[in-house]
């Protein structure tokens, strides 16, 4: 939860600083901050091969849970693409990058901002946030009408950590490996996607 | 695009080694994270110095609010037919009575 609060806190004294003229605006153009990008890569990289959770978790699940992550990958794209077509200014490989956030708000706009524009980023910042939020809230009606796998899917990449109590609360204990499993494999698909979805076929 | 891939997969052999010294891969999540602020922090400069961004924020906003909606349904519906024909075993045979349920 700490985090549902610290990183808007940044962004918004960022834009904060962007209004008042202070700071110089192309910062974020800057070639620098394509560095940083691979430094957060990298590291992210770093953070998976050390989470030796993950990995037992991984060999020792039944392969029926890979449904989940992929059902989620698979719903999510559609949706945003149908979604899509009521946003005639946005194309579509623009509403994929945005869906392919799965939730993980403060990485895909990072991403996205560098892959693709600083409008777009926020964009993605925003949708992904109110995924997070909605699936907090909603949580208890998604399961009771949609199954025990609702608070998971609309988690996505948050159901391993942020989402995780109210969904296990609500779908029970036992679902709360799946959910833990299905959010590791969107957090790590998370950067893979928004780039894949952005650059193949671009250049 | 190689370049970000590749440097995620030399960060997850990396990792693989780092294992055994939970000390330096604390470190490495600090320094993760500090990484994600800064560069939220000047999305956030940018976003405020940029007129046109800021001017059209409600529309932005709208725009985000349109896709969460489109990817929760899509997700939410697509598990819920996942868990109907793979997860909901137990529910389907005490309920034998409806056949119609085991045609999935």
């Amino acid at each position: 939860m700490k985090g549902i609060l610290i990183i808007p806190a940044f962004f918004v004294t960022g834009v904060i600083l962007g209004i008042s003229g202070i700071m110089p605006a192309n910062l974020v153009s800057q070639e620098w901050s394509s560095y940083a990008l691979y430094l957060v890569m990298f590291l992210a990289g770093i953070g998976i091969g050390a989470d030796r959770k993950s990995w037992h978790l991984l060999r020792t699940i039944n392969i029926k849970i890979f449904l989940v992550p992929a059902g989620i990958i698979v719903g999510t794209l559609f949706g945003v693409a149908l979604a899509s077509l009521l946003l005639p200014s946005l194309h579509l490989r623009e509403a994929l990058a945005v869906g392919a956030g799965f939730g993980y708000y403060s990485l895909s706009a990072v991403f996205i901002t560098e892959l693709h524009s600083e409008t777009l980023g926020l964009v993605a910042l925003l949708s992904n946030m109110f995924r997070e939020i909605s699936t907090l809230l909603l949580t208890p009606v998604f399961v009771k009408y949609f199954g025990k796998l609702a608070g998971i899917a609309s988690g996505g990449a948050t159901s391993m950590d942020t989402t995780l109590p109210v969904i296990s609360k609500y779908s029970g204990r036992e679902y709360a490996i799946i959910s833990v499993f299905s959010g590791v494999i969107l957090t790590i698909l998370v950067p893979v996607l928004v780039t894949l979805i952005l650059t193949v076929g671009t250049k | 695009m190689t370049i970000i891939l590749g440097l995620m997969l030399i960060g997850i052999v990396t990792g693989l080694f780092l294992e055994k010294l939970p000390s330096l891969v604390k470190i490495n999540e600090k320094l993760l994270n500090l990484a994600i602020y800064c560069l939220l922090l000047l999305l956030g400069i940018a976003v405020g110095s940029n007129g046109k961004i800021i001017a059209n924020i409600y529309s932005l906003g709208f725009h985000a609010l349109v896709l969460t909606i489109g990817a929760i349904t899509g997700s939410v519906m697509v598990c819920w037919l996942i868990y109907k024909i793979f997860f909901n075993v137990k529910l389907s045979s005490q309920d034998l009575k409806t056949p119609s349920d085991h045609e999935n």
